[in-house]
């Protein structure tokens, strides 16, 4: 039996994952060492322009101060026009191959578990990412929130299908 | 030039910095960026209890992990070495608002009041933490993505779906930030 085989064997459902790695070129363990570089950067800049703070958030959404609109805004129009770039001139990732990114579709689920999220985001003030660089940060008590999102995540694999979506 | 880092970054330094992770994930990886699939990950490395959406080969997705661990790690040298020497400023209205709840420590990122260890066992540490983080890992997974999936992948590729998870984010905030949280804060 190869290595092929048996993982195959273990995947019962059609995989989609929603942050996927699309490279078909094999990636050595080691060559994972650059997206933590990538995450590092990514978790400075979560704690210098204080994304992980709570009251930051708070002010979001009491509407009284513009910063973290400044920051998704100007990160989503980056990103666009990155996006834009990379499909228009059909631009290759570092091994060669063409840029993957897969279309979401739309399912309710995008709308119960967006107001779960939501009301959730402004009670913890954090968002996935902004929970590990708080962590990071010496907050040690959000290691409790951390252990707590890993078990709603289960939770949701575990009642998918009972679920609306 | 160390001072200058030390500061509070501007948004749009930040903003850019965050929408470049999309390009560079992308060219340097063909890596579709979102943070909350990390969570997914640890269950079905560690936690997968049989269940079919915790049965796939995780190992393919190990780069979400690296990068998770890389924020930690963003996390620690932001706070150990990088720090703002200053006073941290949370805009007036706000500290007004927030006292009038029972707020109290406005000193640092994250107000002592709530989130502190000595809280884990609380009433307050129950609300904030565990429903919190239950409902942010729950939340983010029925969404198919968090604010980096949906919010800053989603919208830089265009997609509806990612539009409609963004305003359902922003939409349960307000409500909890207006109807619900006065009534938490009243426990206390």
């Amino acid at each position: 039996m190869t290595k092929a085989n048996k993982v195959e064997d273990i995947i019962i459902e059609e995989f989609v994952c929603e942050a996927p790695n699309n490279q078909v070129k094999k990636e050595s363990f080691a060559s994972n060492f650059k997206y933590l570089i990538v995450g590092t950067i990514f978790g400075i800049v979560f704690v210098k322009a204080e994304i992980i703070s709570w009251f930051r958030i708070q002010e979001m959404f009491r509407l009284q101060s513009f910063h973290m609109y400044g920051v998704i805004g100007t990160a989503v129009v980056v990103g666009m026009i990155s996006v834009q770039l990379i499909k228009r001139f059909n631009i290759k990732t570092l091994s060669g191959e063409t840029v993957l990114i897969p279309n979401k579709t739309f399912n309710k689920g995008q709308i119960y578990g967006g107001l779960i999220f939501g009301l959730g985001w402004a009670i913890t003030g954090a968002c996935p990412g902004p929970l590990f660089a708080q962590i990071g940060s010496g907050f040690l008590a959000i290691t409790v929130t951390f252990a707590s999102a890993v078990a709603g995540t289960w939770l949701y694999g575990a009642f998918k299908n009972k679920l609306p979506h | 030039m160390i001072e200058l880092i030390k500061q509070p970054w501007h948004w749009a330094v930040a903003g850019v910095m965050i929408g470049l992770t999309v390009p560079t994930l992308l060219l340097i990886g063909n890596k579709t960026f979102g943070i909350s699939s990390s969570l997914r990950h640890i269950c079905a490395a560690c936690f997968p209890a049989n269940i079919s959406f915790f049965k796939y080969d995780w190992k393919k997705e190990i780069w979400n992990l690296f990068f998770v661990v890389g924020v930690l790690l963003g996390g620690i040298i932001g706070s150990q070495f990088l720090s703002n020497p200053n006073e941290f400023i949370v805009n007036e209205n706000t500290v007004k608002d927030l006292k009038a709840l029972g707020v109290s420590d406005f000193s640092s990122m994250m107000p002592a009041d709530i989130f502190s260890v000595e809280n884990i066992f609380t009433l307050k540490g129950l609300i904030f933490f565990v429903v919190g983080g239950l409902m942010v890992g729950f939340g983010t997974r029925y969404a198919g993505g968090c604010t980096s999936g949906h919010a800053i992948m989603g919208l830089s590729n265009l997609q509806l779906p990612s539009l409609i998870a963004t305003i359902s984010f922003m939409v349960g905030g307000f409500a909890m930030t207006h109807l619900i949280m006065p009534y938490i804060f009243k426990l206390f």
